[in-house]
C-alpha cells in the first residue's frame, strides 16, 4: 500500500511529469516563469487545487452520473481556484499583480482536469490526493528550472536578488531579453524534453 | 438508486453547486477586508512614491498621515469641498476616480471635441494631494487617466511648490504591451520627467512628448520628453491625457486659482 502511494506521489515528478511526458499545462508554465517567485506562487496555488480537486472528485467519485460528469468536475476546480486567487489576493498581493489572470486560468490547466478524469475518478481518495499533489510537484519541477534559468540568464537575479549584476546598472553581465518573453519558456521546454528523452528512452514517442 | 438517473443527475448537480457557492462566497467574503487593506495601501503607497517618501521602515499609513493631505476638488470652479460637505462617496477615504465618471449626478459627459484623453466621461470632482512640510505646501499630486493603446491608463502626475514644474510621474495601473508602451514603467524613462516644466511665462500650456530624442541644446527642451520607441500610440496617449488634466477641462481652473492663492491650503 504505501509503495502504491510512494509511486503516485512520485511518478509524475519524474516519469510520468504532467508537462515533459503528458505535454500538458504549457501555456501557464510560459506565462509565469519569467521570475522564481511567480512560478513558485503559481506551483503551490496548482498543488493546492489539483491535490483537493482530485481529492472532492474521488471523494464523490461513485455518485456522479456520467453524462454530467465534466461539469460537475470543472465546478470543483473552478471553485478551488477561486478560493486559491482570494487567499493569494489577500495575503500576497504584490505577486497576485504579476500573477493577475493566471491564478483564475489554473481553471483551464489540463493537468487538473486530466487528472480528475483519468485518475481520480477510478481512484480512491486518498490515492487521488497524493496524485494530485504528485502532478502538482510535476508541474512545480518544470516551473521552477525554467523560472530559474529564465529569471537568472533574462535580468541576472533570483527571487529578486542579484546574482549577476547586469550591465544597465553598471555590472558586467549582458541579460538576454529574450528569456523574459513567454516564447522563450517553449525553447527551455523543448530543451527539457529532450534531455528527458536522451535519458529514459522509454518516454520517445514511436513514429 | 440508478446514478444515472434525471433525478440522480438533478440532485448530484444541486448538491454539488450548493457546496462549491458556499465554499467560494465563504472565502470572499472572510477575505474581503484583507483585500480591501490591501488595495488601500497600494494606493497610498503609490502616492508616497511620486512624493518622493517612501520609507521602507516606516509604515506607510503612519507617512502618509504626517505629511500628506487630501482634498477633493470641484473641476469647474477649481473650489476646494469643504469638509462638512463630504458625503459618501464623496470623501478622501472612499474616492474612487474609477467609479466616480460612471456616477449620473456626479459626472459630465466630455465634448468630443476636447476629449482627448479619450476617456468620455470625466467625474466633476476630482482628488488631489498635497505634500506637506512644515505646514507648507510642498508638492501637489494630481491623478491622471486617459486612453493609452489598450487600456485606461492611470497615473499621478507631481508637482513642484511652483505649480509648473514636473516633480515626478507615473503610472500605477496601465495594460500597455510590455517591452514597449509598457516601458511607461521604465524608472529611466520617468526620470526624464523630473524637472520638465508644463506651463511657461504665461501660464500657456507647453508640455509635450516629442518622436525621438530631446535636442537638449534648444532652449526649449525643459517643456519636452523622449517618446517610447515603438509605441507610438501609448506616448501619444500619455502626451493627451497630460494636457487634457492640466487644461481647461481637468485641473487648469483648480491650478489657476491655487498660483493665485484661492485655495486655502
Amino acid at each position: 500500500m504505501l509503495v502504491k502511494l510512494k509511486k503516485t506521489l512520485l511518478d509524475p515528478i519524474f516519469n510520468n511529469n504532467p508537462i515533459t511526458l503528458q505535454v500538458l499545462g504549457i501555456c501557464s508554465a510560459l506565462a509565469v516563469t519569467s521570475k522564481l517567485e511567480t512560478a513558485i506562487v503559481m506551483s503551490i496555488a496548482v498543488i493546492f487545487v489539483v491535490s483537493f480537486s482530485n481529492l472532492s472528485v474521488s471523494l464523490i467519485r461513485n455518485y456522479i452520473p456520467t453524462s454530467i460528469r465534466i461539469i460537475i468536475e470543472m465546478t470543483i476546480i473552478a471553485s478551488f481556484v477561486i478560493v486559491a486567487d482570494q487567499i493569494i489576493r489577500a495575503f500576497l498581493f504584490e505577486i497576485s499583480k504579476q500573477l493577475s489572470v493566471y491564478v483564475g486560468l489554473i481553471i483551464t490547466n489540463c493537468i487538473i482536469l486530466g487528472r480528475a478524469e483519468a485518475f481520480a475518478l477510478k481512484n480512491p481518495p486518498l490515492q487521488s490526493f497524493i496524485d494530485g499533489i504528485g502532478n502538482g510537484l510535476g508541474y512545480t519541477l518544470i516551473l521552477i528550472v525554467l523560472a530559474f534559468f529564465r529569471e537568472l540568464f533574462g535580468a541576472g537575479k533570483l527571487l529578486g536578488f542579484t546574482i549577476l549584476p547586469i550591465n544597465t546598472e553598471g555590472g558586467w553581465f549582458v541579460p538576454n531579453g529574450l528569456l523574459l518573453l513567454p516564447p522563450s519558456a517553449f525553447f527551455l521546454i523543448g530543451f527539457i524534453i529532450w534531455i528527458i528523452r536522451t535519458i529514459k528512452k522509454d518516454q520517445v514517442e514511436e513514429d | 438508486m440508478e446514478i444515472n438517473s434525471t433525478k440522480n443527475i438533478i440532485k448530484v448537480a444541486i448538491g454539488v453547486c450548493v457546496v462549491c457557492a458556499v465554499l467560494v462566497s465563504t472565502a470572499s467574503v472572510v477575505l474581503k477586508p484583507v483585500q480591501k487593506k490591501n488595495k488601500k495601501l497600494e494606493k497610498l503607497k503609490n502616492i508616497l512614491y511620486v512624493a518622493d517618501l517612501l520609507d521602507k521602515d516606516k509604515n506607510i499609513e503612519k507617512i502618509f498621515k504626517e505629511k500628506i493631505q487630501p482634498a477633493i476638488i470641484e473641476l469647474k470652479t477649481g473650489k476646494e469641498l469643504s469638509k462638512k460637505n463630504y458625503t459618501k462617496i464623496l470623501n478622501p477615504d472612499c474616492f474612487d476616480i474609477k467609479k466616480l465618471p460612471y456616477n449620473p449626478k456626479l459626472s459630465v459627459k466630455i465634448a468630443r471635441k476636447k476629449d482627448i484623453a479619450g476617456i468620455k466621461r470625466k467625474s466633476k470632482y476630482m482628488i488631489v494631494y498635497f505634500v506637506k512640510q512644515e505646514g507648507k505646501i510642498k508638492k501637489i499630486i494630481l491623478p491622471v487617466y486617459g486612453l493609452g493603446l489598450w487600456s485606461t491608463m492611470y497615473g499621478l502626475l507631481a508637482l513642484d511648490d511652483d505649480l509648473k514644474t514636473v516633480s515626478a510621474f507615473t503610472f500605477y495601473e496601465h495594460g500597455e504591451t510590455p517591452g514597449l508602451g509598457g516601458e511607461v514603467d521604465n524608472p529611466r524613462w520617468r526620470k526624464l520627467w523630473k524637472g520638465k516644466i508644463v506651463f511657461d511665462k504665461n501660464w500657456e500650456l507647453k508640455i509635450e512628448i516629442i518622436k525621438g530624442k530631446v535636442d537638449v541644446t534648444k532652449n526649449d527642451a525643459k517643456y519636452k520628453i523622449d517618446g517610447l520607441s515603438g509605441a507610438t500610440i501609448t506616448t501619444r496617449g500619455i502626451n493627451d491625457l497630460v494636457r487634457f488634466w492640466l487644461g481647461e477641462s481637468g485641473y487648469g481652473t483648480f491650478l489657476k486659482k491655487l498660483r493665485e492663492g484661492g485655495v486655502a491650503g
